[in-house]
């Protein structure tokens, strides 16, 4: 007898891997009503052999990605509801002056958050960690609510209550050998125990993850990477604790190291070592594994920098000579390019899902969140940034995602800069002006692979010009991946005209006759327009929330083409794919079009010295988009403006690109064209204009109604999430988006700070502000105004408090800074009647 | 009290072995190395010895410029001196490697030198034997309890469930098994001196010898089997008359 049950030869789902994720996966399944789901591993329960098995297993909520802090909360709450987390607190402990500030920021997000949170001084660490020596230190951030679970007990629980309820057959020691996928779909997954024909594989499988999508055709951007860990005992203070831990977890973050009591053992934890990439085809079997396959053997030289730093944070309780290392292993663990998790349907296949990159902190939350994704439903938890789909394949190289891994490995507890910039795997995607850019020295700043000049050095002269009107940041953390040369072009824009390379937009063409049909049913809009129209559309999930927003121009009867942010081009491509209706055909153009953005006041001059076509305001209406005609290139132009100015977008074969810009650029120089980074398109120049950016106003968690972005009149036609959309219309929102100005933007020691975005909004008497629904208020996107003086914020606002020229608090540092409510709603600060756009 | 300890890199022996394709390594890409379990216990016992009488323990291994690792990890758990008889890669045969430790220990005399058994990777249960003939010294092999006082050892062993006692007077060579004592793990500051300590070095010339390493073979065995009895109480039968029939109950 094993511990399998018997093969099925038919399943609903099989789900590979039996891990915290495999396992939390096929409860939430269960729970939801899926019958008949297979679990298969290749090891042993309830310990398989994969990360899980070797896990530190704590748990720090703070976390300055919304998602993965609400991962992390619905995974701690699984948890404690499973009877598997025990509270410890944690402090992350500050050695350098610069960490001191950092702790601050983390604590002003924790607060966004609602996550406990204080910065404690040394003495109060060492009251709480008395083992500490705080003179080492020089201060600390207590995070409370910091604790420990058992997941491999998590995991045996819901995996056996699925067991019971009748809704799945667990092989154990089973070894998957191919999935099969004909026409797009998966079919059936062949194993050791058989073949089980199924319509959905859903890979679990941690570090081996993209080992198991190769069988499937498809490449997932995951590499297993070793994080080292030792344990030490015994300890003597522990051996009068009770249970698993007494005392809080050090986060010791300028060692990039942690100290975690486990029962009478101090576990001690690096992300300081060198980057060691373990291809997943080197990772040992079960047979020939020393301890299990993911527990690899110690380095000790990679370590050995590191017990010196220990010693010095606790040196009587690590430098007792009793105490021994007992266990020291290379762990292996799961990183993706961009540190989220991949969840949901893969873009190769079908039926081919990914639950992977997960950490214990987020499993049972990723859980969750695939398995409503399999039952067809809107995810608790906005999981659009860990969407499976959204990498371009250059980024699901192993080249790439090896070099982001090794980048990423040693900034795990850096003090990193929301604007960060990776160096690795640069440049990939390149605009046809690159070389004319990196003439005018443009600062580049990378997305979804492109390139795109943030700002361009050459228009320094510009500062001269503008001194005084510039915002100028004099902090150091808000000077960085900045320049006032962005608020210079920003202005020249608004005074003359910009030059903006938008290449990095994702060109979607939807075409046949069911072109139509599949654009009205993504889009909130009306699409039935005449041919030549530009509409700007949000896309709704099934709840009302944001799934897009972007634009669709109408080419022709049965020819649409979405014009979206590179960011999510490959999420959108992916949500379009799933939603054609018969008669409908995807096209992915973005590498056969340029966009070029021309907008000011004298774009209109610029153009009609290159173009014989009629650009007049009469001619060429607002909202409208039609070929015309510049220097020898038949240019699509597309009459609209995220930046508030009267302009173009100018879509250009991309061969053909830098020949526009120049003839562009010789025409635009006597007018005062400048070229104008992405720093005013995507921050300050929408900012004015309260143009909404999809991922950080327009995200799942609120409505049309909420962002002020409700239409008159809702088209006949059905869309997704229309039924949720008349629903919200009828009820008066409880939150409002609100643009805030900040009154002062002094700091305590006279010093100007700037908000960069995610801080907590407080009432003036320094109270968070949280809506009826339990959402808080923070800093969606924050910017410059330069042409309206004041530094601009973004927030959506418990509707009790979006009232015009309310008085309200922003904290950022650990400091409260006074601000207003600017608009409430989405009448723009600037140019308020748009008679710019519209001139 | 002087000792020297003899300890040889191996690979770490956890779970199948794999031979590399030409047949002439066991692969080592995913084990690791270390010392057999008896050297770690003659480690361990040299430690004890010192600690107790005084002295210091030497660390001696005789393999490639990679075994400084061994010789660190015995520094970690209390050895004093380290000392590297640096191989270019080629496995010496017991004849030149007990000339080779012999030669070391006329250069630097010591009272007592504890060996393991026998080596885990060659398995020839030669070197002990043939470093006391070189030095001619009494040896005792195959020890499991050793008392050291500064007169003479007293060594035993167990065979065939009777105790063997032997006296040798010093120096002595003793070879001794797992079991003689429980090695302890090294600790933080232990791990901080070895990493500093500076390891002795010399180059004995390698010598052809009888026995020649043609080719390895994993043999095939029984794989590992587990076999569940039951789940819950209904298993309780089935695992009571297990431990009976393994005398566990009776």
């Amino acid at each position: 007898m094993t511990s399998s049950d018997e093969t099925p030869a038919r399943a609903s789902a099989v789900i590979i891997g039996a891990g915290i994720v495999g396992n939390s996966l096929v409860h939430h399944l269960a729970r939801l009503g899926w019958q008949d789901l297979v679990l298969v591993d290749k090891g042993p329960m309830p310990n398989p052999g994969g990360s899980t098995g070797h896990a530190s297993n704590f748990i720090f909520p703070i976390e300055y990605s919304k998602m993965m802090f609400e991962l992390t909360t619905d995974s701690t709450s699984q948890y404690q509801e499973l009877g598997v987390f025990t509270q410890s607190g944690g402090i992350e402990v500050a050695r350098i002056p610069e960490r001191m500030i950092e702790l601050r920021r983390r604590c002003s997000q924790a607060k966004s958050w609602g996550i406990p949170a204080e910065v404690i001084t040394p003495g109060e660490v060492n009251k709480l960690v008395p083992y500490l020596d705080e003179t080492v230190i020089l201060g600390g951030a207590y995070f409370p609510t910091v604790g420990v679970v058992d997941s491999l007990r998590a995991g045996t629980l819901m995996r056996e209550g699925a067991q019971r309820s009748g809704a799945l057959t667990v092989l154990a020691s089973t070894e998957v050998y191919g999935i099969t996928v004909t026409d797009g779909r998966v079919r059936g997954v062949s194993t050791s125990a058989g073949e089980i024909a199924t319509d959905n594989v859903v890979i679990c499988c941690g570090v081996w993850s993209p080992r198991i999508a190769r069988m499937a055709g498809a490449r997932l951007a995951l590499t297993p990477t070793v994080h080292q860990m030792i344990s030490v005992g015994p300890i003597a203070l522990f051996a009068d604790t009770s249970g698993e831990i007494s005392y809080p977890i050090v986060r010791d973050v300028d060692t990039n190291m942690y100290e975690r009591q486990h029962g009478g053992d101090m576990e001690v934890g690096s992300y300081a070592h060198r980057p060691i990439i373990v291809p997943p085809d080197e990772i040992p079997s079960i047979e020939s594994s020393v301890l299990s396959p993911t527990e690899m053997p110690f380095t000790q030289e990679d370590f050995d920098p590191q017990l010196e730093q220990a010693l010095e944070l606790m040196p009587e309780l690590l430098g007792d000579e009793r105490a021994g290392i007992r266990y020291a292993i290379n762990g292996l663990i799961s990183m993706t390019p961009d540190g989220h998790p991949l969840l949901g349907e893969m873009p190769e296949a079908r039926g081919l899902w990914a639950a992977a990159a997960s950490w214990i902190k987020e499993g049972p939350g990723c859980g969750r969140a695939v398995a409503e994704l399999m039952s067809g439903q809107v995810p608790t938890v906005d999981v659009h940034e860990a969407d499976a789909a959204r990498f371009y394949p250059h980024q699901r190289t192993v080249a790439h995602v090896r070099a982001r891994a090794r980048e990423g490995f040693n900034k795990m507890y850096g003090i990193v800069h929301p604007a960060e910039q990776w160096e690795s795997g640069r440049p990939v995607r390149v605009s046809p002006v690159y070389d004319r850019e990196r003439s005018l020295d443009a600062v580049f700043f990378e997305t979804a692979g492109w390139e795109r000049p943030f700002w361009y050095a050459s228009n320094a002269d510009l500062l001269e010009r503008y001194a005084g009107r510039l915002m100028e940041r004099p902090a150091e953390w808000e000077s960085r991946w900045w320049s006032p040369v962005i608020n210079a072009e920003h202005l020249a824009m608004r005074d003359a005209a910009g030059l903006v390379d938008l290449s990095a937009f994702a060109v979607l063409e939807i075409s046949g006759p069911g072109a139509l049909e599949a654009v009205q049913t993504l889009s909130v809009a009306q699409l039935n327009v005449p041919v030549g129209r530009v509409v700007y559309t949000s896309w709704l999930d099934e709840n009302g929330g944001f799934r897009a927003d972007l634009t669709v121009m109408r080419l022709g009867e049965d020819r649409f083409r979405v014009v979206t942010g590179g960011a999510t081009g490959m999420s959108d491509a992916a949500w379009i794919a799933r939603h054609l209706p018969p008669g409908a055909f995807l096209a992915d153009l973005t590498s056969a079009w340029t966009t070029i953005g021309l907008w000011g006041p004298r774009a209109r001059d610029v153009l009609a010295e290159v173009t014989a076509d009629d650009v007049s305001h009469a001619g060429f209406p607002f909202g409208t988009c039609r070929e015309i005609e510049i220097g020898g290139v038949v240019v699509l132009a597309s009459r609209i403006s995220y930046v508030g100015e009267l302009g173009w977008e100018l879509h250009v074969p991309i061969e053909q690109g830098a020949r526009v810009w120049d003839t562009l650029w010789e025409a635009g120089r006597p007018y005062g064209l400048v070229p104008v980074g992405i720093g005013v398109y995507g921050t300050t120049g929408r900012l004015e204009k309260g143009y909404r950016a999809f991922g950080a106003e327009l995200t799942p968690d609120y409505t049309l109604i909420e962002a002020g972005m409700t239409r008159p009149k809702v088209k006949e036609q059905p869309f997704i999430g229309k039924e949720a959309y008349l629903r919200q219309r009828a009820e008066s929102p409880c939150a409002v988006l609100c643009t805030l100005t900040v009154d002062s933007v002094v700091s305590a020691d006279g010093t100007p700070r700037y908000m960069l975005g995610g801080e907590p909004i407080l009432s003036v008497s320094g109270e968070r502000l949280v809506d009826a629904q339990g959402r808080p208020s923070y800093v969606t996107s924050a910017g410059s105004g330069p042409s309206v003086g004041k530094h601009l914020l973004m927030a959506y606002l418990p509707a009790s408090d979006a009232v015009q020229d309310n008085s309200l608090l922003v904290e950022y540092m650990g400091e409260a800074f006074p601000v207003t409510v600017a608009v409430a709603g989405a009448t723009p600060l600037f140019d308020p009647s748009n008679s710019r756009i519209r001139s | 009290m002087e000792i020297l300890v003899c300890v040889k890199r191996v690979p770490t022996v956890g779970g199948k072995i794999a031979v590399t394709p030409d047949g002439q390594e066991v692969d080592t890409r995913t084990s690791g190395f270390s010392v057999s379990p008896h050297e770690e216990c003659a480690v361990e016992e040299a430690v004890q010895i010192t600690e107790r009488l005084g002295g210091t323990v030497s660390v001696l291994t005789l393999g490639p410029e990679a075994a400084i690792e061994q010789l660190r990890d015995a520094l970690a758990l209390g050895a004093h001196r380290a000392v590297l008889l640096e191989t270019d890669g080629r496995e010496f045969g017991p004849i030149a490697t007990a000339a080779a430790i012999a030669a070391e220990v006329r250069a630097h005399p010591c009272d007592l030198v504890l060996l393991g058994n026998e080596a885990a990777d060659t398995g020839d249960y030669q070197v002990g034997i043939r470093l006391a003939h070189q030095l001619g010294w009494p040896v005792a092999t195959g020890i499991k309890n050793l008392t050291v006082s500064s007169e003479g050892v007293v060594a035993r062993r167990e065979y065939r469930g009777v105790e063997e006692a032997y006296s040798l007077p010093l120096p002595a060579v003793v070879t001794v098994k797992e079991g003689i004592n429980l090695p302890r793990y090294p600790s933080l500051p232990g791990r901080l001196r070895a990493k500093r300590a500076a390891v002795e070095r010399s180059a004995p010339a390698w010598a052809a010898e009888g026995l020649r390493k043609q080719a390895l073979r994993v043999p095939v065995g029984s794989r590992h089997q587990a076999t569940v009895l039951g789940h819950g109480p209904d298993a309780v039968p089935e695992l009571v008359r297990i431990l009976a029939e393994i005398g566990v109950l009776s």
